[in-house]
């Protein structure tokens, strides 16, 4: 199929972008990296009268240490998540679940930001955004606002985003020495969405968890963050009983939907499977 | 490569020789030329609206408001098209008693599957095509969805299509007698229901057509991606009313095809009367949403089956039962029940027993219609047959491959025939059974099993035998009244350069064809294979012929080049005879060159022969005749098919915690007859075993009891890719056919037939510790979680 007709401006400020899509009368959408939204308008699944390519806008983009925080501009890309030494380093767990991103090709353009925004819950950033604590950084008409990510994921691809609103940075808490983090999926074949993915992030200064934060993907309308388990790992030493305490725990977590040919026995088993192996690696880890 | 040395492969020959792709090289630098690239002035583009419904009336359509939009050129519904096209019906007279709706280009009040194309819109651009075709408004009477096998054989079902008079298509019966007596008194017997998805070809290039009605001449020309472009000539010609010598159709370079492009599809037949009704050039390239619902399908069978067992193992009978799903009409002009009718006469082929029953009910329903794709009815008879001789083997506690050696037909018993009435020239099933455990190094890979099952690391090892159908003679379709050619035909033409141009009706959709071609006529002329220049897939140029599927290509295909090589060789040497005033049987042809057949020495070049017959024919001497050019057709005339046989091994590692799977490593013995190039069959079989593994692990056609398809796009419709694929040992025996002087046969459908199969088999030895089993694919991380009782 092809696309409907649409105009195409390609600002250089924010500010110009929010006008854009102010001047086309909120029909209008930002394009970044376009690997969910070019497919989608050739489907003809969205078909908006203007297409704002924030590409050259500066301020979307970088990649720098800011006191505490590691500030990530929206139009980062796939690739940079997995390649920058400072998101290896103080959000280990971008730099691990990028691989399992898609394919080169799409990780080569697809940004963080529009991951983030499109807010896909089969998709690993937004989750991952979830289980680092990441504030979004929005930028609209009125100025702009900070919201933290257990307050950003609102439903199947719908976030604290307003229309015309502009997604502009992360601000990631940085992981220290202490923290281990980890991240793995399920997936049918490599780059696939998961039947399920879970990344995990905990604050280990000795043998004790201090603190546990545990996102899973592909489980529910939106990225998930595994409470219960969390607090079932808190002051464990991630001992057998600890890990299948959090195991268990899941059930309170997560509420997958039951699908044709995927039943909700089978996700909530397999988050199970993979927060047991993830736990493990990192209690081994010691 | 162990057949003996002959005619066919002297030293200094191209059979056997891993030449490679002449073409290839082309593709890679992006030089190609397919349908999709091809623009001609004045050239419109087609788009379709196609049904949301499976099963619905068509009781009107609005089309004032899209007539008028921006470069719409025509708008056209099945009534219009019904005025110009004659319908068509999918049988085949051999089929007895099969049956099917009428067909047009686009239906005139019924639609009968979702996706189905309803109204055709030509515009400037393929974009505003799509613009008009959402301004197009039809309004649909829901009818009954007709999605279950079972209830849609009941009395008084609901009909799939209102023309027909029941859901029944065809059926078919085999019984050799006493089948419930050897049953009833059986040391053993094994049973199993298997269940095999829908899936489809998912050709890199998408279907492409361009038709050109000319009417000045009452011309017409078809650039179409096939396989099959003298069968589409037939096809326009008598659908169209047009003379056949006025319609040209040309298959230029074809991304894949794997059966899928050898049927007819109704946007295909639609394109030609929009392009008459238009006077101008009109283009349709399906997408690849459009390719998932409305590309054939395959497979999607239920076969209830059950095997005979004596005590020491060995096989007695085979009973079995196939309801297959076609769609809601059978695809025109192969039909949709050549699948079904294979399945049941493949069964159990590689193995002894004589005793054997069958049933086959070929259903319609609410789908996309099914039809013949890369080794038709091969992975089901195969899977059927492997798994009952596993689970036999373990009642009878015998290993899976001495079971084999118990059962295989031996390699000294040709030639025989199978209980299902095929006739076996020569096979090679032992030996092929020994060389695979030999590269699999069986025995350590089951020691290492055993002892890695100890530490909680669940592997699996399967195996398949498998028998492969190819060359097929008139007994195919000819029989059955479809004017679908079983023999080929060339056209060899030396050059005043003295090279040489092969037109050959076989065609080439990326296995290498051309290839070959070249190799064997440059190996008959004795001149370099850089110097043959082979075409194909142009109705105009190239003699009439089957082209290539059912693994005809090499063998059918071949053989007649080898022969036309032969005749132009002929015609070379007398004339050289007469140039030289020597006698034929002194010379012989070598690197170009005629040399003096005892010493070697070089006589004249073919060249220097091409020079004078062309410029200087006043030198010949008076009775001297140049025919240098030379016109033969070749059709097979002994056995009906050749057959051809294999085995297939495939290593596994289960999780048993999340149900994955990971393939480590796949095998497979080959005995294709003759080899021309190693390259290729190796090419061919490793293509062939991904799709078979696709067929065991990914790919399904998932539909919901609305009749919707709910994975037709390659986000969810999962084909194999490379980093789930293992490496794929191939070792070959050869048999050569003696039918022909070349001995090929075919290759194509060989990785396919069994890998699926020996997957199955893998992964059932990989659940045996947990008690559990699986008998349908593809084989999901559900299916396995269910089949191990986690979920």
């Amino acid at each position: 199929m092809k696309a409907r007709a649409f105009s195409y401006v390609r600002p250089v400020t924010i500010a110009e972008a929010i006008d854009a899509f102010a001047a086309a009368g909120g029909e209008a959408s930002y394009i970044a990296g376009g690997q969910s939204l070019v497919p989608a308008l050739a489907l003809r699944l969205q078909a908006p009268e203007c297409l704002i390519d924030i590409a050259h806008v500066e301020a979307l983009r970088g990649i720098e240490r800011q006191g505490g925080r590691l500030r990530l501009g929206a139009l980062t890309r796939h690739v940079d998540a997995h390649d920058d030494p400072l998101i290896a380093r103080y959000a280990p767990l971008l730099h691990l679940a990028a691989p399992h991103v898609a394919h080169p090709a799409i990780r080569n353009r697809g940004t963080l930001g529009g991951s983030v925004a499109l807010a896909d819950p089969a998709s690993e950033f937004p989750a991952m955004m979830l289980a680092m604590g990441a504030e979004m950084e929005i930028a609209g008409p009125e100025g702009t606002r900070r919201v933290p990510a257990d307050a950003f994921f609102q439903g199947v691809y719908e976030t604290a985003i307003e229309p015309g609103e502009l997604l502009v940075a992360f601000h990631i808490p940085v992981a220290g020495p202490h923290h281990r983090c980890a991240f793995d999926e399920l997936a049918r074949r490599r780059g696939d969405y998961a039947l399920v993915g879970c990344g995990v992030m905990l604050a280990m200064p000795g043998d004790v968890v201090e603190d546990a934060r545990i996102a899973f993907l592909s489980v529910g309308p939106t990225p998930v963050r595994a409470r219960a388990a969390e607090v079932a790992l808190l002051g464990s030493r991630l001992d057998e009983a600890a890990i299948r305490t959090a195991q268990t725990a899941l059930a309170e977590d997560l509420d997958p939907t039951d699908e044709a040919h995927v039943p909700a026995t089978m996700r909530l088993h397999l988050a199970r499977v993979l927060l047991g192996r993830l736990l493990g690696g990192l209690g081994a880890a010691t | 490569m162990n057949a003996p040395l002959g005619a066919l492969d002297r030293p200094n020959s191209y059979i056997g020789r891993s030449v490679s792709r002449p073409n290839a090289k082309r593709l890679l630098a992006g030089r190609g030329r397919y349908v999709t690239d091809l623009v001609l002035p004045r050239m419109l583009h087609a788009a379709f609206l196609r049904s949301p419904y499976a099963h619905a009336r068509i009781v009107s359509i609005d089309l004032d408001e899209a007539r008028a939009m921006p470069g719409v050129r025509l708008i056209a519904t099945g009534a219009d098209l019904a005025k110009l096209c004659k319908p068509w019906v999918g049988t085949l007279d051999h089929f007895k008693g099969m049956k099917s709706a009428s067909q047009l280009p686009l239906p005139v009040d019924e639609v009968s599957w979702s996706g189905q194309a309803v109204v055709a819109i030509v515009a400037e651009s393929r974009a505003q095509a799509e613009d008009a075709a959402e301004a197009i408004s039809v309004e649909f009477e829901e009818l009954p969805v007709v999605s279950d096998i079972d209830r849609a054989r009941e009395a008084g079902a609901d009909r799939a299509a209102s023309t027909i008079e029941d859901n029944l298509c065809f059926t078919s019966r085999l019984d050799t007698g006493g089948i419930d007596e050897i049953f009833a008194s059986a040391f053993h017997v094994v049973e199993e229901e298997f269940h095999f998805g829908r899936h489809t070809a998912v050709t890199l290039e998408p279907r492409a057509i361009v038709a050109d009605w000319d009417a000045s001449e009452g011309k017409l020309t078809v650039h179409h991606a096939t396989q099959t472009p003298y069968q589409f000539q037939d096809l326009y010609a008598r659908h169209y009313s047009i003379p056949e010598v006025n319609v040209r159709v040309v298959a230029p370079d074809i991304g894949g095809s794997f059966g899928m492009k050898l049927h007819v599809y109704h946007e295909d037949m639609a394109v030609i009367g929009l392009s008459m009704l238009c006077g101008r050039p009109v283009k349709f390239v399906a997408d690849r949403i459009e390719s998932f619902v409305s590309d054939i399908h395959a497979r999607d069978h239920r076969v209830h089956a059950r095997m005979a067992v004596d005590g020491d193992g060995t096989i007695l009978a085979m009973d079995v039962d196939d309801v297959t799903a076609i769609g809601a009409f059978s695809t025109y002009p192969r039909t949709s029940a050549v699948e079904g009718n294979q399945v049941i006469r493949l069964m159990g082929a590689p193995y002894r027993f004589r005793n054997y029953r069958a049933g086959l009910s070929v259903v319609f329903q609410n789908k996309v219609q099914t039809s013949q794709y890369r080794a038709v009815g091969h992975p089901i008879a195969c899977a059927v047959t492997e798994r009952l001789v596993d689970m036999a083997a373990e009642k009878a506690g015998l290993d899976p491959a001495a079971m084999r050696e118990r059962n295989l037909i031996a390699d000294d018993a040709y030639p025989c025939d199978s209980p299902t009435g095929y006739k076996f020239e020569a096979l090679s099933h032992q030996e092929s059974l020994t060389k695979l455990k030999a590269l699999m190094n069986y025995d350590a890979l089951r020691g290492e099993q055993a002892a890695l099952r100890q530490r909680g690391v669940h592997r699996g090892i399967g195996i398949a035998s498998f028998v492969e159908i190819s060359n097929p003679s008139p007994a195919f379709y000819g029989i059955g009244g479809a004017r679908i050619s079983a023999q080929d035909g060339a056209l060899l033409k030396m050059t005043p350069s003295g090279e040489v141009r092969c037109l050959i009706s076989v065609t080439e959709q990326g296995q290498g064809t051309e290839t070959i071609i070249g190799q064997i006529v440059a190996d008959q002329l004795g001149v370099a294979h850089e110097r043959v220049r082979v075409i194909t897939g142009d109705t105009e140029v190239t003699p009439h012929g089957g082209a290539t599927w059912a693994c005809r290509g090499a063998g059918i295909g071949g053989e007649t080049a080898l022969q036309a090589a032969r005749k132009l060789r002929g015609n070379i040497m007398s004339l050289a005879a007469a140039i030289l005033q020597a006698k034929p049987g002194e010379l012989d042809m070598r690197d170009g060159v005629v040399v003096d057949a005892l010493s070697g020495a070089e006589r004249i070049s073919l060249a220097e022969i091409a020079r004078i017959a062309y410029f200087r024919s006043d030198t010949l001497p008076p009775d001297a005749s140049a025919q240098l050019s030379v016109a033969h057709h070749y059709a097979p005339q002994g056995y009906p098919f050749a057959f051809t046989n294999g085995i297939q091994g495939c290593h596994v590692e289960l999780d048993a915690e999340t149900g994955f799977v990971k393939i480590l490593k796949h095998w497979v013995v080959e005995d294709c007859g003759r080899i021309i190039n190693p390259l290729l069959v190796d090419e061919q079989v490793r293509g062939g075993v991904v799709q078979g593994l696709g067929a065991a692990f990914f790919e399904e056609c998932l539909y919901d009891e609305n009749g919707q398809l709910t994975n037709g796009s390659l986000a969810d419709y999962l084909v194999p890719m490379a980093c789930e694929m293992p490496d794929i040992v191939i070792g070959h025996i050869e048999t050569p056919t003696a039918d022909t002087a070349l001995g090929a046969k075919g290759c194509g459908e060989a990785g396919t037939a069994a890998a699926s199969a020996a997957a199955l088999n893998a992964v059932n030895d990989a659940m045996s510790p947990f008690g559990a089993s699986i008998a349908q694919i593809p084989m999901t991380p559900a299916r396995l979680l269910k089949a191990l009782g986690t979920i």
